[in-house]
């Protein structure tokens, strides 16, 4: 099994990256460099105006360690592709997959499934902590999405599956506000957008959403999958349709879970925020910072894998799926298990 | 991860003996942090633990020089004390710079 590194995240603008005895070697201004060995990292990501030497580039690349370049606002830019990306005979069982409408109907039905399950998990979850009247409104909404997992059985295309995944997110988003225990008149969301963002959840969202993005992007990767061929997510030149598909069943309880409870415990509070004339919002410097913490922190915690049976931290969780998914496409598990959270 | 202590002292009489200073302090940066000039405190696995090992034996001078290796008992915190200039970064932490 692999270890989970931690992930270097460059934040301060004008940040100099180089490496230096195998070390990476972090110069900023008015501050002493900081070496960072490099057996400590397992990806680098960096945000806005950061340099890096060459030879660092591919060190890492050798090391097939990745890096990803966003924009200050933690855009998605670039990611380096590592020499070796697996095995050819997976990558055709994967094609073979998604050009057979059957068996792609199958996959995203799981992945929706996954998904649906988790979000109900999430509304539950908040259900027990909410105020007032909130938790029946919660639990009925929970009971909706329920009553949609029932339904993607019968859906005969994966458009249909996308029909399904479309009103239980609209049942879950409408009903996410209620979930926050603080500051509930400024942390609003009216409807999901995402770019620009709207309002200080959209711009939340959308933030950790990239950041798991890339954490699918990787797994998919390291076990040899092409993550742009995707299931349940049209193929799109440029898209990382797999890795989008992996993460629709970890966004409700790793992203959206981490927003709450930042919000809960007032550690970003609307002081965090900047709002722009025409409706856009930006995350503070600092906040973004503590907000990757978090991220760090939580990717350490324990969960046991409902079908591994094994305590697996919850950052590798997508490395695990990514091989059961190519257990499936391979013909050796009969269908993909999504990953179903306590 | 298994957290060691690592030091050195290396003669230094001899363009040698200095020569291979250089070499042990780059093995050691290269595996871990210098907390002070010549002690390091390094994270590694087992395989890396070998090999860090390997290759101090092979820079040294059994008949000059001397390095220790303590291993430290985890947790961290709670078994080692610093005082006065701590420049020590725990890699384990979230790393946001």
């Amino acid at each position: 099994m692999r270890q989970l590194l931690n992930t270097l995240y460059i934040q301060t603008q004008g940040t100099y990256l180089s490496l230096k005895d195998e070390n990476i070697r972090v110069e900023a201004e008015e501050r002493p460099p900081v070496m960072i060995p490099l057996h400590h990292v397992e990806s680098l990501v960096v945000f806005g105006n950061v340099m890096m030497t060459p030879f660092l580039i591919h060190r890492l690349a050798r090391d097939h360690k990745s890096v990803t370049w966003l924009t200050e606002q933690g855009r998605f830019m670039a990611r380096t592709e590592t020499p070796v990306s697996g095995n050819v005979l997976l990558r055709v069982a994967q094609h073979g997959c998604a050009c057979d409408a059957e068996r792609t109907l199958a996959v995203s039905r799981f992945f929706a499934a996954g998904k649906l399950q988790n979000q109900k998990q999430t509304l539950m979850r908040s259900a027990r902590e909410a105020l007032n009247d909130d938790p029946n409104l919660l639990r009925q909404a929970a009971r909706d999405i329920n009553g949609q997992i029932g339904c993607l059985p019968l859906a005969k295309t994966v458009d249909e599956v996308r029909g399904i995944e479309g009103t239980a997110a609209r049942i879950y988003w409408e009903v996410f506000p209620l979930m926050l225990r603080q500051n509930r008149d400024f942390f609003w969301l009216t409807e999901r957008t995402r770019r620009p963002a709207r309002d200080p959840i959209n711009s939340l969202l959308n933030f950790v959403y990239t950041v798991l993005a890339n954490d699918c992007a990787s797994a998919c990767q390291s076990v040899g999958l092409d993550p742009q061929m995707g299931f349940l997510h049209a193929l799109r030149p440029g898209r990382s349709s797999l890795a989008l598909d992996l993460m629709e069943e970890l966004r409700p309880v790793t992203a959206d879970r981490a927003i709450l409870t930042l919000i809960n415990r007032q550690q970003l509070t609307p002081r965090d925020f900047v709002l722009h004339e025409g409706n856009t919002v930006t995350i503070k410097d600092d906040a973004r910072k503590l907000i990757l913490a978090h991220l760090t922190e939580r990717k350490k915690e324990e969960v046991t894998h409902p079908l591994t049976g094994r305590k697996t931290p919850l950052g590798l969780v997508p490395h695990v799926q990514a091989r059961l998914l190519a257990q499936h496409l391979r013909g050796d598990r009969a269908h993909y298990p999504p990953y179903l959270h306590r | 991860m298994i957290d060691l202590l690592v030091c050195y002292d290396v003669k230094t009489e001899t363009e040698a003996g200095r020569r291979r200073l250089r070499r042990v302090a780059k093995i050691c940066v290269a595996h871990g942090q210098r907390v002070q000039n010549s002690v390091f405190e390094v994270g590694v696995t087992d395989v890396q633990l070998l090999q860090l090992r390997e290759k101090l034996l092979n820079a040294m001078d059994v008949t000059e020089d001397s390095i220790r290796i303590y291993r430290l008992r985890q947790p961290r915190e709670k078994f080692v004390e610093a005082h006065g200039v701590d420049k020590y970064m725990d890699f384990s932490e979230p790393l946001i710079l």
